[in-house]
């Protein structure tokens, strides 16, 4: 349960104080559920109900459709259909008895007669008033929220400042990197392109360098390139779906970590090899003794 | 000395309320700033006016009013995401810049060597670009192995997931696709053998080749095929992943943990 707030208890308490009559600190007692709830024994005074003329059509008309001011008679040509629907407004009342809020509506709004003290639900209920009444009780509907909230509530700190701030600090400081590197090392621009010259080794962009040398140890006209690729793929974008742990605490998902890990590890092991030890032919050489053949850093390793 | 001081915050203060009270009164003013921004009505510190200061900003589409205290904390998603988001915003300007100086033909190469050598900052701007594109690459697979650490994946941000793997490959894309561009040796044959080995596609092989190099080999078709890829497909398509990433960040209830 949530906890209601004190002066919102209290306006309860004295509503339904006024409607049974009784003091607003025994009203304050029963909710808390100190004390045996006091039962209504009178009816509210309002609630002189007279039957009001319904008019049934060929299909039962919803409620609504009841007219407000209705001479005493009840003129019903289709008799059990309206009569299931006052049945479902019915235990509405209940409710209203239970839930001090609506107890002032009980008051203000001739609503069914309300429940016998034995429970049941009645089967015939005048709800229509004859005179004075401008509002009727259709139904009550239970408080309940459209969206059921499911988060708990959380700390939360305003945007401005505390994340616009950092985001800005951290585009100024990349910005500011970027300039940086970019003033002291020159990106690399060779020979223009000839196809007839073909450079050995011929290596793919760094990031597929992992890929280029995984590839080197099997046949791909065997083994196909975008198959494994897309499989590859879809098993990354398949991730969330196959992990049906719902942890996230680190100690409680060892297996997953362990996992990732060791394809962080593999995918760097793989590219750093492809990047420093594959020379000529794709055969294994030592940067500190053959030198490094990876153009994209030409300026950053001078080698001969 | 600290009266000095004093005076002169406030004579700055008198100049500029001074210029700004019949400009924050105009209807122009009035017409770009929305009521309640701090633009119109000034700016003090208070709950309320922290609120206003991104309500009334167009980054209300990016950022909600309030986030998580732990999601602010640097150490969480140390900024990650966010400087994928700044790197391709960088690579988009000086990448339009670039577009002035360069011919997607048999021009390519001297463009790039004329842009290096004979204009102002043609070799600065030349080169955060390529950085920034190196950088991204980086960056991005950083803060996909940030998301999987934190178990951020997890429901309800799946798709969030899957979106970002589409990022991912559309980042590579990206990079590849640029790396043609200048024309050189480095550039010919590194899409080369990008290219042969998208050849060895099973039956189809032949077919994806021949798509992706406008030819048998890599030529000046290429290039250009490339060139309208790198500027203006690719770029189209990932602006909208990642507007589809962002909302999905929000709806999924913001950053996700605390751990
Ligand atoms: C162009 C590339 C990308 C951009 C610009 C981008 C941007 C962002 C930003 C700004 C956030 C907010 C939180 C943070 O900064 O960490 C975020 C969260 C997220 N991203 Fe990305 N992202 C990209 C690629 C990826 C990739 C490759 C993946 C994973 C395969 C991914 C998965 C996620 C997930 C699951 C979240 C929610 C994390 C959380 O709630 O803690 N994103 N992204």
């Amino acid at each position: 349960m949530v906890d209601i707030p004190e002066h919102l208890l209290l306006k309860t308490a004295e509503a339904r104080a006024k409607a049974l009559g009784i003091s607003v600190e025994q009203a304050l007692a029963e909710m808390r559920g100190e004390v045996q709830p006091t039962k209504i024994e009178k009816e509210p005074d309002v609630i002189e109900v007279t039957p009001i003329e319904v008019e049934v059509k060929e299909t039962p008309p919803p409620a609504a459709e009841v007219k407000e001011t209705a001479p005493p008679a009840v003129e019903v040509k289709e008799t059990p259909p309206p009569a299931a629907e006052v049945k479902e407004t019915a235990p509405p009342a209940a409710e209203v008895k239970e839930t001090p809020a609506a107890a002032s509506a009980v008051k203000e709004a001739p609503a069914p007669a309300p429940e016998k003290s034995n429970g049941q639900v009645p089967t015939e209920v005048d709800f229509a008033p004859e005179t004075k009444v401008t509002q009727r009780l259709l139904t009550v509907v239970k408080a309940k929220p459209i969206q059921k909230p499911t988060s708990e509530p959380v700390d939360k700190v305003n945007t401005w400042p505390h994340l616009m701030l950092p985001e800005f600090i951290s585009l100024m400081a990349m910005t500011a990197f970027l300039i940086f590197i970019s003033a002291i090392l020159q990106a690399p621009l060779l020979e223009e392109a000839n196809p007839n010259i073909t450079p050995n080794p011929a290596k793919a962009p760094w990031y597929f360098l992992g890929l280029q040398e995984l590839l080197s140890y099997w046949d791909p006209q065997i083994a196909g390139v975008m198959i494994p690729l897309l499989i590859g793929v879809a098993a990354f974008m398949a991730i969330p779906y196959i992990d049906r742990n719902k942890e996230n605490k680190p100690s409680k998902r060892k297996y997953a970590i362990m996992l990732w890990t060791f394809f962080l590890a593999g995918a760097g092991t793989l590219s750093l090899i492809g990047i420093l030890f594959r020379g000529p032919g794709w055969n294994w050489t030592y940067p500190w003794i053959d030198g490094v053949w990876f153009d994209d850093l030409l300026d950053w390793v001078h080698f001969e | 000395m600290k009266n000095e001081k004093i005076k002169f915050k406030d004579r700055l203060k008198d100049i500029s309320s001074g210029l700004g009270d019949s400009l924050k009164e105009s209807t122009l003013w009035g017409s770009i700033f929305r009521p309640g921004s701090p633009f119109r009505k000034g700016y003090s510190d208070s709950p309320r006016n922290r609120s206003y200061v991104v309500m009334n900003n167009v980054l209300y589409h990016l950022h909600p009013v309030k986030v998580k205290r732990h999601g602010v904390r640097l150490s969480y998603t140390l900024c990650l995401g966010g400087l994928s988001f700044f790197t391709f915003i960088v690579l988009t300007i000086t990448g339009i810049w670039l577009m002035f100086y360069f011919r997607p033909t048999e021009m390519a190469y001297v463009d790039i060597q004329s842009l290096q050598t004979s204009i102002a900052f043609g070799s600065l701007v030349r080169n955060m670009h390529r950085w920034a594109a190196h950088i991204m690459v980086l960056v991005v697979f950083l803060h996909m192995s940030r998301v999987f650490y934190h178990g951020a994946y997890k429901a309800p941000r799946e798709f969030n997931w899957v979106i970002g793997v589409i990022l991912l490959i559309l980042t590579l894309l990206l990079s590849f696709t640029g790396y043609l561009l200048p024309w050189d040796q480095l550039a010919i044959w590194a899409v080369t053998v990008g290219g042969n080995m998208a050849g060895y596609t099973p039956v189809f092989g032949a077919q994806v080749k021949f798509a992706l190099f406008a030819g048998l080999e890599a030529t000046e078709a290429t290039l250009l095929r490339f060139y309208v890829l790198h500027v203006l497909f690719f770029p189209f398509i990932i602006v909208i992943f990642m507007a589809i990433h962002f909302w999905r960040v929000r709806k999924d209830g913001g950053i996700s943990g605390p751990l």
